[in-house]
């Protein structure tokens, strides 16, 4: 349905040493997808989904980068970074489980639901990663019909 | 939408054409236009930031004269409880409920009183077990209107409840018809109010179909005439409302009135709620049962149509509700079913760019493009408050590239650069 002027791309660096700033891609899509006129369950799951893993960028893998690419049917999102990858997906994916430092835990981040709340709030969830090379993540959410 | 009315307006003679207001209005709602400014009816919210800011009070709050209590037969004050705030060294607020009805009303009904049982009523809709939390309050008119225009996914989260000077109205109405035997409606429910949004609220109420209140008289005018009428006024025992009814007067005030719950926040100052209201939307404040927010800083006490620093006022209510009990006030469970709004507030997406996805799309991606040649100052000098918001109002035709003033310099320098070769080739040749 979707023909090319129905397309939308942005792009985002994620510094990876500053809490303050990790959110502010979040914050710039959700207004976006405000005057799009994307719906609020839509919104909201994009917005959620892209925090996560915006703090995760900061949190472990020193930044990254993140391109989103919107269509009035669909929202997806990819992250890339060149950080220490992660050994055990499916662990990594289990609730509660976190390698965050104590300082990044006492600011209240780090509680393992990360991976978890990503892969809730979204349609399309992919992780791919490898140790030493970094991770790359995509996910989409699906805009139901009006 | 219909029709709109804002107690907000603007005194055009004396609007110098500044940028001071579209800087700090909060949905974006106005702009500098052939030298004056305009509000867009259905941007604004009635917060009153920009009456605050102007510095050449060319923003009007709109409230009814003082003579409007002589239109009713029998009229009923409704004093905020931001009023006894307002006062130096005041003991008890019997005081200023006596010189009320000294000032021409027939008798008072505190808006404290009506708070209270505002709270009864919200501390068992919080117990409900289908309510999604946390629950938001309903009081600040202003916070209402900006949940309808940005926050569309926080609508199932607002608190579905009159305001306590709605409820006061109602109640007052009917017992001074009970009283008098008066039909209600030659009885006029007057509301001695901090702020315009509640003038909004009365005209065109959010959650019923129409407003029991008749008239609203702006705090600022009344207090003095209160002043010189308390110095000679005997205080009879006329208030009714405990420390729960007066908190409301200030930001926490509602929230503490709960009892039943100590997870809650309360956040005041237009910015200080949005920033709240985003962190709700993406669900990072954790486990809340309850969000009060309102829109001026301190709360009410911090209206625009107060007199007295909101910070003082708040010392003061302090020592005001320091001997009273905490409550004194009870709404009956079975109650509870009439303070519910009757009309279900709806999302208003005026900040959305276009009617469907494509015009939308289309929209966004010629802002991206307009955006990309201007300078990004961000200086309002065009009337917009920022480059994004004049590239918004360009592809919505609403002005033009050449508002730019920063962009029309650079294009006279290459005019009269050009001017200049042609001259000096001329004479040097």
């Amino acid at each position: 349905m979707a023909d090319a002027q129905d397309k939308i791309l942005l792009e985002y660096q994620v510094p990876g040493d500053d809490f303050t700033r990790a959110g502010e891609a979040s914050a710039d899509l959700k207004a976006r997808l405000k005057t799009l006129g994307f719906p609020a369950a839509s919104v909201r799951k994009a917005a959620i989904s892209l925090y996560e893993g915006e703090i995760n960028l900061a949190i472990h893998a020193g930044g990254g980068k993140i391109r989103v690419e919107l269509t009035p049917a669909r929202i997806e999102m990819w992250l890339d970074d060149e950080g220490p990858g992660i050994p055990d997906i499916a662990l990594a994916m289990s609730e509660g489980y976190s390698t965050a430092p104590d300082e990044v835990r006492s600011l209240g981040f780090g509680a393992g639901m990360g991976l978890p709340n990503m892969k809730k709030y979204t349609d399309e969830f992919e992780i791919a990663s490898e140790v030493g090379r970094g991770t790359h993540i995509r996910m989409a959410v699906d805009i139901g019909p009006a | 939408m219909g029709e709109f009315f804002h107690s907000v307006t603007l005194d055009r003679d004396q609007c110098m054409g500044c940028t001071n207001c579209i800087k700090r209005c909060p949905t974006g709602a106005i702009r500098v236009r052939e030298g004056k400014a305009t509000i867009s009816p259905e941007r604004c919210i009635d917060c009153g930031e920009c009456i605050r800011i102007c510095p050449h009070h060319a923003k009007r709050a709109i409230y009814d004269p003082l003579e409007e209590i002589e239109r009713f037969e029998y009229a009923v004050a409704l004093p905020a409880p931001s009023l006894y705030a307002q006062f130096n060294n005041l003991e008890d607020t019997d005081l200023v409920l006596s010189a009320l009805e000294e000032l021409g009303f027939d008798e008072v009904y505190e808006v404290a009183c009506a708070a209270e049982l505002v709270s009864d009523a919200t501390r068992r809709y919080l117990a409900r077990p289908d309510v999604p939390k946390p629950v938001i309050s309903s009081a600040c008119p202003a916070v209402l209107r900006l949940i309808r225009v940005r926050f569309p996914g926080l609508l199932p989260h607002v608190l579905p409840i009159v305001a306590p000077v709605e409820l006061a109205a109602r109640l007052a109405k009917r017992r001074a018809a009970k009283r008098t035997g008066l039909p209600i409606e030659k009885i006029g429910a007057v509301f001695i109010s901090p702020c315009p949004a509640k003038v909004t609220a009365m005209r065109m109420p959010l959650g019923s179909a129409h407003s029991e209140i008749d008239a609203v008289l702006a705090m600022k005018e009344v207090y003095p005439k209160l002043l010189g009428l308390m110095k000679q006024t005997k205080a009879r025992p006329l208030s009714a409302s405990g420390r729960i009814g007066l908190g409301w007067a200030e930001s926490g005030g509602e929230a503490a009135g709960l009892i039943s719950t100590e997870r809650y926040l309360a956040a005041d100052g237009i910015e200080n709620v949005i920033r709240v209201l985003e962190d709700l939307e993406d669900e990072k404040l954790g486990e809340l049962d309850f969000v009060e927010l309102n829109a001026c800083s301190g709360g009410c006490v911090g209206g625009v149509l107060t007199v007295e620093n909101p910070y003082i006022a708040r010392a003061k209510l302090k020592l005001l509700r320091r001997y009273l009990p905490v409550s004194r006030n009870h709404l009956p469970e079975e109650a509870d079913e009439r303070l519910l709004w009757e009309v279900p507030m709806e999302y208003q997406p005026v900040l959305e760019l276009g009617a469907d996805a494509s015009e939308r799309f289309a929209r966004y991606s010629e802002m991206q493009r307009l955006l990309a040649a201007l300078p990004g100052l961000d200086c309002g000098s065009c009337g917009a408050p920022s480059c994004a918001a004049l590239a918004e109002d360009i592809v919505r035709g609403e002005a033009a590239t050449e508002d730019c003033v920063v962009l029309m310099r650079e294009r006279m320098e290459a005019v009269l650069r050009a001017l200049r070769v042609d001259r000096d080739g001329y004479s040097g040749g």
